[in-house]
């Protein structure tokens, strides 16, 4: 069964026709990339497949069961998101930001264990930040924190992950670094969904694209099918040059 | 691990705070006009002593010291669950216009020639209806956020300082002083301590289960849901507790400005923000802080006494912008 399917769902935008239903299936073990220029659509549909907010019409199923049917606390033990923005109002640790993940496995009297140390502690040292850890949330970088955002999910260790561009921020090696994780949980028999502005992560590392258009429009498939140079450039309304390294193909704006 | 665990495996701030309450009360005992030593506040408080100190310690300055604690711990808890509610650590039920309702009830209650405990009520009263107030226009058609609430209290707690400037404009003077007093908050007629002190400890034992929860949500609405909380019925319970903890405390002692605000950002300072340790924190220096201006406001220039909410500001301002200018 798939992990989260999408049932003739319609994204609200507001001030936006109704454009394409969804009717997307993603399995257990793919990483489907979102793809669609400014103001498609990305993360409103990454927060209505999280049911943060409600769709215009359609359902969104995860495990089979609308997402009406979950209550918030069991949906968070499945499903966890990687946001785009944060709010970063209060002091906070490194380590305590990490360990918010496992809110939802937590009742309300009950502390935080040493299971629950142990995973945020190992989420930490797999996002390289265990050397950060003590450090105020303020201070870090805008990398570093994107970094730790990342941490939080790992620690809440959810079957899907929804994430809102994951390499914002990141230098070069935390790139790939940081999408080598997402292949590790899709390859542990999650599934992941990321929003990502840069073709060439998606190229290297989905298995499925759905390509946003910002009228609404969509379409979605497996990786090779959608990379089609003349699909990318309407998409993005920007000339492309395509070149091949390694058997893929790497995209370069024309200027 | 139980949360009661939990409070003991970091008990050194808040052992610290619960000594610093029990000295504090301590002291509030035993100054005023007879000042009393602490071997005899000792031999008054076990049942024994001068017939003089027994009347002046348990019956005139035990319920007023007690009503004082009550009356902080109250205000600095409605503070920072505010602060949650709002996600920003500069609100407070003042700001939010929740004392204003409480004073122009109060005032129109004096002026009308009530008695005290209908003036109390009318505080209460006034209190709660700016609460509905707010949260409903808050409300507005659906879309609601902390930054809009912020706001609309904002505005109307200007809305009701002016309304207070008015009747306190066109009142008879004779009834101004009863006024004044009221407005920077006064203990004189606190009356029984002991609804504020069962308030405090009811209102701990709400919040304090829901502590881990808090801390998520300090990290913002979308992110709280995503962990599995469910947003909205949280933020009404923090904001009916935290108006009805500022009710009570208004009903005691009239409008005290300041605490509220104050204790959770110096204890934030210090502590950090983990809820389940800055709330009960915030309980403790909430009433010391309030027991400690209380005793300054009748002693500094007796037999004649201050208003002590004149004292939370005089002692709170320094030391609140000396921990500000400390801090990172």
């Amino acid at each position: 069964m798939e992990a989260l399917a999408t049932h003739r769902l319609l994204i609200d935008v507001p001030g936006r026709a109704d454009g394409r239903p969804l009717d997307l299936r993603l399995a257990p073990g793919e990483r489907w990339g979102v793809l669609g220029p400014n103001g498609a659509g990305k993360t409103t549909l990454l927060h209505t497949l999280a049911g943060l907010r409600p769709p215009r019409s359609g359902e969104v199923h995860l495990e089979g069961r609308a997402l009406s049917g979950w209550r918030r606390r069991e949906l968070a033990r499945r499903l966890g998101v990687v946001f785009q923005e944060r709010h970063d109002d209060f002091p906070a640790t490194v380590r305590e930001t990490a360990l918010i993940g496992r809110h939802p496995f937590l009742s309300p009297w009950q502390q935080e264990g040493p299971e629950d140390h142990a995973r945020a502690e190992a989420a930490l040292a797999r996002l390289d930040l265990s050397h950060l850890a003590e450090r105020e949330l303020a201070t870090l970088s805008g990398g570093e924190r994107q970094r730790v955002s990342l941490a939080t999910v790992l620690t809440q260790a959810p079957a899907v992950w929804l994430a809102d561009e994951p390499t914002n921020h990141l230098d070069l090696h935390h790139q790939v670094a940081v999408m080598g994780l997402l292949a590790e949980q899709a390859e542990a028999g999650g599934a992941v969904m990321m929003c990502l502005h840069d073709l060439n992560l998606a190229a290297r590392w989905c298995s499925h694209l759905l390509l946003l258009y910002p009228d609404g429009e969509a379409c979605w498939g497996s990786a090779e099918a959608m990379l089609a140079p003349a699909a990318l450039e309407r998409l993005y309304g920007q000339p492309l040059t395509t070149a091949w390294v390694d058997g893929a193909p790497v995209f370069v704006p024309r200027r | 691990m139980s949360g009661a665990r939990a409070l003991l495996a970091r008990p050194a701030p808040l052992a610290w705070l619960a000594l610093a309450a029990l000295l504090s009360l301590a002291l509030s005992l035993a100054l005023g006009s007879v000042a009393i030593a602490p071997g005899e506040l000792m031999r008054v408080l076990l049942g024994e002593g001068e017939a003089l100190h027994q009347t002046l310690v348990l019956e005139l300055r035990l319920p007023r010291s007690l009503a004082a604690f009550g009356t902080g711990a109250l205000l600095a808890l409605a503070g920072a669950l505010m602060q949650v509610l709002l996600r920003n650590p500069l609100a407070d039920p003042y700001v939010l216009g929740l004392s204003g309702g409480a004073s122009v009830a109060a005032l129109v209650a004096m002026l009308t020639g009530l008695g005290a405990a209908l003036v109390g009520g009318a505080a209460f009263a006034g209190a709660l209806t700016s609460t509905l107030i707010v949260f409903g226009l808050a409300h507005g058609t659906g879309s609601w956020t902390p930054t809009r609430l912020l706001l609309t209290g904002v505005v109307m707690a200007a809305g009701w300082g002016a309304v207070i400037t008015f009747l306190l404009a066109v009142s008879p003077v004779e009834r101004l002083p009863g006024m004044l007093y009221w407005l920077m908050g006064d203990l004189a007629y606190a009356g029984s301590p002991w609804p504020v002190l069962a308030v405090a400890a009811l209102a701990l034992v709400v919040v304090l289960p829901l502590g881990r929860t808090l801390n998520v949500l300090a990290r913002g609405g979308l992110q709280a849901a995503a962990l599995g909380v469910s947003v909205r019925p949280l933020e009404w319970t923090l904001y009916l507790l935290a108006s009805l903890l500022t009710a009570v405390a208004v009903t005691t002692a009239g409008s005290i400005g300041f605490v509220g605000l104050m204790v959770p950002h110096m204890l934030r300072l210090r502590l950090g923000n983990d809820q389940r340790r800055l709330l009960p924190a915030s309980l403790l220096a909430g009433g010391i802080l309030l027991t400690l201006a209380d005793t300054l406001a009748r002693t500094l220039i007796a037999p004649q006494q201050l208003p002590v909410g004149v004292i939370t500001a005089l002692l709170g301002v320094p030391s609140f912008l000396y921990l500000l200018y400390r801090s990172r």
